[in-house]
């Protein structure tokens, strides 16, 4: 039996017979590829969609309406009305005489102090705030939104249930009794909350913001980029236009193609050890996050405007030095403005990627609990990942909304970066 | 299959000059048009393609000679935008029948490429994976006849008959494509289809191939695309002018090359241009 | 004078090199009419004087400002009565000293001799500022003088310029090296000290690990134990587990969307896979701890298995779905690598599509989807975020995904975290798993970016 002497019908008759089998293992890896994308999709839609689920209310607090009076008595008995004297008064009764002015009826310091717990300690703030920025409304009565607790917003945003067990909730059946009376008369609702975006950290859920976070985020990027940028494209000139082809630029590039592959938490060691340790640089500083991340972001950088710089065609430096230009200024004048759009496209993804960045931070200190917004490159500051890793830590459940919010800021940024890269490149590839 | 294919008429519209039916034909293509997005690669197009000889399609780059080619066993089905219209009957059968399988096709119309492609495979998976696929063997030793017997009439067993399992890319050039021969004719097509097979070689693995296709041609239809007329004058009984996605003239190798009707296919003959 | 403004100054000083230069070279050949015998057009003669004045004093200017903090450190050091005092009260002391000079603590509140020697370090300061200004003014200066007095027409000023600038892109490039030079040298020499400490076969084969050192130095078990295995273990089982969800997901994805998807359909999921991709790590940290996990036990519950909170396998999957867009962008560059004519070859003997892919594309692509993989494994070793927010901190040594793991990274996050002294084996011990971390990623790295080359350059 020999395929030569098959004749060609005996031949079709064996393929014919093996097309059923051939057909549905066709139909079955197909489905295989099929799952697999639908698996990565599900992902990031599921990502996304809980994250977002969990974070979108956090643009949204909860604000008692209380009428507030500014009691001289309790404000400033001595009637000095010294800054010293406002900011040592206890504002925090103030916001208690109007809660019970609201409730007359509750008595009994149990009692009392279940419906102190309604509004939050961030209330007293906001009403020192008030009288030392203007003395005069003391003994005046004003009707104020004041923060309520994270435990009522958790209620109201329905994130806990009134249903479950009292002693499994964190608010008692008197007290949402009360929340229940507030809604009532429209005195306790859901109000924009620009504070989210305004304040430092906190340990108030509540009061937590994210502003400290996105300064130092913003900080550090801002010497990244100082830094990463110039030298990356330095060195990508060099590499790409100037170095001889030589075992010492074999060095560098295999030794750039590792970096870029390198975990970034042993970035984080070197920057502990080199500039926290030896160089005496202040622990948790944008300064010292900047030059460590920038040195986590080179090497990306560095790959992309080589291959911006390959893409020029050959044809326009071969012009240019026909001209009689140097190499140098046949990079600067011809080369590098039609390598720019991609080089920066490449510092955008760099810069992206130093924004998610977090465990390098986490070794160098910016991991913090700070709650000042951070003035300069030497203060102490987190940043925006950094923050997510703080807060999801903390046991609160009004803390998961809030990672979720920060994440959603982060995510925004990131989208538009990525975007803006993305725009960059369609705009400019290819123009001559 | 066994049945004599008819000879389906020429339309009267076919401007092609000489014989383009043959008796008994293996392919018969009616009014072909190719397109590539808004390109119109092939302009109706009327050619038979007779059994046991070698039809040559010779004519300038870009004449559509290879789309064409590329048509007959449905390569042009992997290319995204093409689209082909007309009718092309493999033994009376249109090979664009909803009932006919492109896989059934493809095992019956083989095809060589331009330029050598094994398999990273070893020289004998190279050979053996048609028949693999296909089941065309019952059992390895009649897989290993097979792999014999095509290396064997592809000229190349006495060459790699020691070394089966080194890879087929570790063969030189002539011999990766008449292991792409070998690798075709395991199949044991009808038809061998053969887009310019010599035009990465050198001359003596040229020569190799010619006469490998000469040997060939007495079990199979052969169509071989070509960019020299040489080839096609040595290898070919008949020959096909393609000139801007028209079929201009086809007719006896002989009668072309020595008087061609059409002046085109005389300029081209005679070099004026190419 | 404040660094900030002294640095402004220098620029400023450079600026006006530029036109004592260019007007001195246009000076030598006697005016505008004579700039044709000048080498050079008058604007680089004014760059050469401007780099030369100014690159030599901000080199000065960078290396001072870098060093001197730990120069007058060590000098205050040197001038304490009490020098044979423990490393630990010295480095105690030493924070009390940079809180006084920074502000940050009164001075009424340190040690007397804390505050001596804060007074001591801000004399110290005020001088070497003030030195500064002097040298790289100085130095500045000198170079002005030196260029200028050297311009004559022949002065090729353009080819020196550029020459100078050639070094400086040379020095960018340089900063790579320097950084994988700097990580080298930083981590084994803390490691080394570790090693002083922890016997380096201990570490390597110690199966106990419990970093936990005494606050009191007679406190029982004072030693900690520092038994790497249980990491390495819980790094490999995690990563295993992260490769069992992105392998497969991640090479099919791209086998569809490279061989099958229309055009149409992959211009929007690759982009949308890649998503995953641009999603900070600590987001999936975050992920993990607040979805993946509670659902695993909540499963686990439902099959009566025990799932504990922070099991491996959440973290694992978590980590998995972060690696598939890059397994599937890497497989997806390496299949759309192997030429068409491969494909060709196997549809034109009648292959149907998914055995030419299976036998041909898949075989022929395999050493770049196998780089591929080793470069997504290095990554899930090295990931960090993940772990430390879904994985444990106790070191299991178990091959059950169910049960918490700790990783390398992990540890090396909590024992650097936090306030620690610098010198305490515990703190060293993170630079010794960093050592182990580097290399075995490197060692990953090189061998995948080789493959990946010799594979591109097969079919380039």
């Amino acid at each position: 039996m020999n395929n030569t002497t098959k004749t060609a019908e005996q031949t079709q008759a064996l393929v014919r017979k093996s097309l059923a089998r051939r057909y549905r293992a066709e139909r079955r890896f197909r489905l295989y590829g099929i799952a697999a994308v639908a698996a990565g999709i599900g992902f990031v839609i599921f990502l996304f969609g809980t994250i977002f689920a969990q974070g979108a209310s956090v643009f949204r607090q909860s604000y008692v309406q209380l009428t507030i009076v500014y009691d001289p008595e309790t404000i400033d008995p001595a009637g000095t009305r010294v800054p010293e004297e406002l900011v040592a008064a206890d504002d925090q009764a103030l916001v208690r005489a109007a809660l019970r002015e609201r409730f007359p009826n509750v008595e009994g310091r149990s009692n009392l102090r279940e419906l102190y717990g309604i509004v939050s300690s961030a209330a007293s703030i906001e009403l020192q705030r008030r009288v030392v920025a203007d003395p005069s409304i003391i003994g005046q009565r004003e009707t104020l939104w004041l923060l309520a607790d994270d435990t009522v917003d958790m209620l109201l945003k329905e994130k806990v249930w009134r249903s479950a067990p009292e002693d499994e909730r964190r608010l008692s059946d008197q007290q949402i009794g009360f929340i229940d009376a507030l809604r009532a008369d429209g005195t306790l609702k859901l109000r924009f909350n620009a504070a989210f975006l305004s304040n430092g950290d906190s340990r108030d859920p509540e009061q937590a913001g994210v502003r400290g976070a996105l300064i130092g985020s913003a900080l550090t990027l801002l010497i990244t980029l100082l830094l990463s940028f110039p030298i990356g494209v330095g060195a990508a000139i060099y590499l790409e236009e100037f170095a001889p082809r030589n075992r010492i630029t074999d060095v560098i590039e295999i030794n750039i193609n590792n970096l870029a592959a390198v975990p970034s938490i042993v970035f984080g060691l070197l920057g502990l050890a080199t500039f926290i340790g030896f160089f005496g640089m202040p622990r948790s500083a944008p300064l010292v996050g900047g030059f460590v991340l920038t040195l986590l972001t080179l090497p990306t950088i560095i790959i992309a405007s080589r291959a911006a710089l390959k893409a020029v065609p050959p044809s326009i430096r071969e012009a240019a030095l026909g001209m009689g230009a140097s190499r140098l200024q046949m990079v600067g004048h011809h080369v590098l403005p039609l390598a720019i759009p991609g080089m920066l496209t490449g510092a955008i993804i760099g810069m992206a990627r130093a924004l998610g960045e977090s465990a390098p931070l986490l070794m160098i200190g910016m991991v913090a609990f700070i709650v000042d917004v951070p003035s300069g490159i030497t203060d102490p500051a987190t940043a925006l990942p950094v923050q997510v890793f703080l807060w999801s830590d903390l046991p609160e459940r009004a803390f998961v909304e809030r990672t979720s919010g920060v994440i959603i800021v982060l995510l925004l940024f990131l989208i538009v970066m990525n975007a803006t890269a993305v725009i960059l490149r369609n705009k400019f590839e290819k123009r001559w | 299959m066994n049945e004599t294919a008819k000879t389906p008429p020429v339309a009267p519209s076919s401007k092609t000059i000489g014989t383009v039916t043959v008796p008994e034909p293996v392919f018969s293509c009616r009014d072909v048009d190719v397109f590539y997005g808004d390109k119109h690669a092939i302009k109706k197009v009327n050619i038979d393609i007779g059994r046991s000889q070698v039809l040559a399609m010779i004519g300038p780059s870009g004449c559509g000679k290879s789309t064409f080619l590329r048509c007959l066993n449905r390569m042009n089905d992997t290319i995204v935008g093409a689209r082909v219209e007309g009718m092309i009957q493999l033994d009376g059968h249109d090979i664009h029948d909803k009932r006919q399988d492109v896989v059934q096709l493809r095992a019956r119309v083989g095809m060589v490429f331009q330029k050598p492609n094994p398999f990273p495979k070893s020289i004998y998976e190279n050979v053996a994976y048609g028949p693999r696929i296909h089941g065309l063997a019952a059992d390895r030793a009649e897989l290993d006849e097979i792999v014999n017997t095509s290396l064997r009439r592809a000229g190349l067993w006495e060459e790699v008959k020691d070394r089966l399992n080194n890879p087929g890319t570790s063969l030189s050039g002539g011999q990766q494509q008449r292991l792409c021969i070998a690798r075709t004719i395991a199949v044991n097509p009808e038809v061998i289809l053969m887009d310019e097979p010599c035009s990465a070689l050198d001359p003596i693995a040229t020569a190799r191939i010619e006469d490998l296709i000469d040997e060939l041609r007495e079990s199979y239809a052969i169509c071989i695309v070509t960019h020299s007329m040489q080839q096609a004058a040595r290898v070919s009984q008949r020959t096909a002018y393609f000139h801007l996605g028209d079929l201009v003239e086809v007719g006896e190798t002989d009668k072309i090359f020595t008087n061609p009707q059409a002046k085109l296919t005389e300029d081209y003959i005679t070099g004026r241009f190419g | 004078m404040s660094s900030s403004l002294l640095f402004v100054l220098l620029v400023a000083l450079s600026v006006l090199a530029f036109q004592l230069g260019k007007a001195r070279a246009i000076a030598v050949v006697g005016g505008l009419r004579g700039v044709r015998d000048l080498h050079s057009l008058p604007g680089h003669y004014g760059l050469l004087t401007a780099i030369w004045c100014g690159l030599p004093a901000l080199v000065v200017f960078a290396l001072w400002i870098s060093l001197q903090d730990v120069v007058i450190t060590q000098l205050v050091l040197a001038d304490l009565p009490a020098n044979a005092m423990a490393q630990s009260a010295q480095a105690l002391m030493l924070n009390d000293l940079r809180n006084v000079v920074a502000g940050n603590v009164p001075a009424e509140m340190v040690a007397e001799s804390t505050r001596v020697a804060a007074a001591e370090y801000l004399k110290l300061q005020r001088i070497a500022q003030l030195a500064l200004t002097v040298v790289t003014f100085a130095v500045g200066i000198a170079g002005l003088l030196v260029v200028r007095a050297r311009i004559r027409p022949d002065l090729r000023a353009r080819n020196a310029y550029e020459r100078v600038i050639e070094w400086a892109l040379f020095a960018c490039s340089a900063v790579a090296v320097l950084t994988t030079i700097g990580i080298v040298l930083s981590i084994v020499f803390e490691a080394t000290r570790f090693f002083n400490i922890v016997p380096i076969t201990e570490f390597v084969f110690g199966t106990n690990w419990s970093p936990q050192m005494a606050i009191r130095a007679d406190q029982v078990g004072s030693s900690g134990a520092f038994g790497a295995v249980p990491l390495f273990a819980g790094t490999l089982l995690i990563s295993f587990i992260a490769m069992i969800v992105a392998v497969p997901i991640g090479l099919f994805s791209a086998i569809y969307l490279a061989e099958y998807a229309p055009l149409e359909v992959r211009k929007v999921v690759k982009p949308l896979l890649e998503v995953l991709a641009g999603v900070p790590t600590v987001v999936y940290g975050f992920f993990a701890v607040t979805t993946v996990g509670p659902a695993l036990r909540v499963a686990g519950e439902a099959f009566r298995l025990p799932v504990a909170g922070e099991s491996a396998l959440a973290a694992g999957l978590v980590m998995g779905i972060m690696i598939i867009p890059f397994v599937s962008s890497l497989s997806d560059d390496m299949i759309t690598a192997v030429p068409q004519s491969l494909r060709d070859g196997a549809y034109a003997l009648g292959a149907t599509r998914s055995e030419t892919i299976r036998q041909v594309v898949l075989r022929a692509a395999l050493p770049g989807i196998v780089g591929g993989v080793l470069l997504a494994i290095s990554r899930a070793i090295g990931e960090t975020m993940i772990v430390v927010m879904a994985a444990g901190l106790a070191a299991n040594l178990t091959a059950n995904p169910l049960e918490a793991v700790t990783t390398v990274t992990v540890q090396i996050v909590t024992l650097l975290v936090g306030d620690q002294e610098f010198d305490s084996p515990k703190t060293l011990a993170a630079f010794a798993l960093g050592l182990v971390l580097f290399l075995v990623t490197l060692l990953l790295n090189v061998i995948a970016l080789y493959v990946v080359r010799k594979y591109r350059e097969q079919y380039d």
